[in-house]
């Protein structure tokens, strides 16, 4: 069943990949940057029959990999898939090629970021970001502040109000951030990064 | 049991424990006291990334596990209570002891070599040690054949480089016997709880917790145990069954069966309160 975007929602690729659309190169570019080779991957779908959160995607996992192989860079990066998967390993336990499946995911998501494609799913964009500028805040993750900031980012400083409150009220939310003492630590680990992608 | 030597370990407590899960924090401290194992929390730790960061800063996700590694001082092993840490943790060390540059960048970070030799444990590996040693079968009163479903999450699956890791697949359920508690057979207990998508996707996330608290409620489970604190939360804030069973932590069981946990305002910071079951296992007053 294809949809009107032209994704197939039921778990094939769409009928026809555009050959246009793919770019050398690309295959090589996620290969390096996970550390994986891709090509090794033959297509069993072993990892979409275990992935818990495959219906949630537009592509199943053995078809990302699918689209990395063939360097269908655009459908890749775009895809919805690359933020839902959350990186459990289940798939990799599984699959026969020991391919790692989370690297890759890693791979495409940072791929999407740099570049600038479109991001299918902001809203886990956005709360991977308020998480990190925690870490970079304060060394470790300030969940309250985390919520807060994510609920602003997307607009919606309501949303998951009664949890908040009874999240706070069962005190599991401290009001005040557990903090690392020896933040100039911390902070040069993102100025590293920084600096070392305007080299790149 | 004063004449007894202490064993040491240096201890990752991580930012669930140190937080939102303070009552994991506690009471794997008290298991461990009785167990004369001392836990020397790591000077100043810093988080060790958690699944946001290496989504997608790979550079930061790649370092911050390191600083840890160099706060651990020698011959003591380090543990994480965090299955999700230690892999973060143990994944950083194997590519330091296989990356020569990666150790010169170490060094030239945090000033000091690094140690190849640092072992690094979580907190499933003591306790199968202390399981091997026959340690609980002194744990009085026991759980009074409390029906628990054991929920291990994605704590088993590892990306291919750690796949010749130890797996402590079934020891919950192992301790569980020993402790006189109801180990249950059920289908979900390493269905991944969701993770970060209890927090930005939770229609997902929502439908695996349903999933696995449909599955714990089909074997008449009275509660679910989990090895990690973030599945702990997830599945108590993304339940939506009516049913709600409670959902523990494996320390708090293992304080439990020692009879300590009433009073100690654990139970009190639990989402779906287990304190009716408690009391009606008589496990608290
Ligand atoms: S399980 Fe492995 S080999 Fe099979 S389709 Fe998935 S990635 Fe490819
Ligand atoms: S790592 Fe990603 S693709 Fe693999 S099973 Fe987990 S969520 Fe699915």
């Amino acid at each position: 069943m294809v949809e009107s975007d032209g994704k197939n929602r039921l778990g094939a690729l769409p009928d026809c990949i555009e050959m246009t659309e793919t770019e050398p190169g690309f295959t090589t570019e996620i290969n390096r940057r996970s550390g994986v080779n891709v090509d090794l991957c033959w297509q069993c779908k072993t990892c979409s029959g275990g992935c818990p959160f495959a219906e949630s995607m537009d592509y199943h996992p053995n078809q990302i990999i699918r689209l990395v192989q063939l360097g269908v860079k655009n459908a890749a990066l775009s895809s919805s898939s690359i933020w839902i998967c959350v990186g459990c390993h289940t798939c990799s336990t599984a699959c026969p090629q020991a391919i790692d499946m989370a690297a890759v995911m890693d791979a495409l998501r940072q791929t999407a970021i740099t570049e600038g494609a479109a991001i299918a799913e902001p809203h886990i964009h956005d709360f991977h970001k308020e998480v990190v500028n925690s870490i970079h805040r304060y060394g470790r993750t300030h969940k309250l502040e985390i919520m807060l900031r994510y609920n602003l980012a997307r607009r919606n400083p309501f949303a998951d109000f009664n949890l908040g409150l009874r999240m706070l009220q069962k005190r599991k939310l401290d009001l005040l951030p557990s903090k690392v003492r020896r933040m100039p630590d911390i902070r040069k680990l993102f100025k590293k990064k920084k600096a070392a992608s305007h080299a790149g | 049991m004063p004449d007894k030597k202490f064993l040491e370990f240096s201890y990752f407590p991580g930012c669930s424990l140190e937080t939102t899960a303070k009552e994991n924090n506690r009471s794997l401290y008290t298991f461990c006291e009785r167990h004369n194992i001392a836990l020397k929390e790591l000077d100043d730790w810093n988080c060790c990334g958690s699944s946001s960061t290496h989504s997608i800063d790979h550079d930061p996700a790649k370092w911050l596990p390191t600083r840890n590694l160099a706060l651990a001082p020698p011959g003591r092993p380090l543990m994480a209570a965090c299955p999700n840490c230690y892999m973060r943790l143990k994944l950083a060390h194997m590519i330091l002891n296989q990356n020569g540059d990666d150790r010169e960048e170490y060094k030239r970070l945090w000033g000091r070599d690094f140690d190849p030799d640092l072992r690094i444990i979580t907190f499933f590996e003591l306790l199968s040690d202390l399981a091997e040693a026959g340690a609980f079968e002194t744990h009085k009163p026991g759980l009074k054949g409390m029906r628990v479903a054991a929920y291990y999450g994605c704590m088993l699956a590892r990306p291919p480089v750690m796949r010749h890791e130890r797996n402590f697949y079934g020891l919950m359920e192992k301790v569980l016997l020993s402790l006189g508690a109801e180990p249950l057979k059920w289908g979900y207990s390493a269905r991944c709880c969701g993770t970060f998508l209890a927090a930005s996707r939770p229609d997902i996330a929502a439908r695996s917790v349903a999933d696995i608290m449909a599955g714990a409620e089909q074997v008449r489970a009275e509660c679910i145990v989990t090895a990690c604190a973030m599945c702990q939360m997830n599945l108590e804030i993304r339940s939506r069954l009516p049913g709600k069973t409670p959902v523990f932590h494996f320390s708090e069981l293992l304080a439990l069966s020692l009879g300590i946990g009433g009073g100690k305002g654990w139970f009190r910071r639990h989402l779906i309160d287990p304190r009716p079951l408690l009391r009606a296992r008589k496990l608290i007053g």
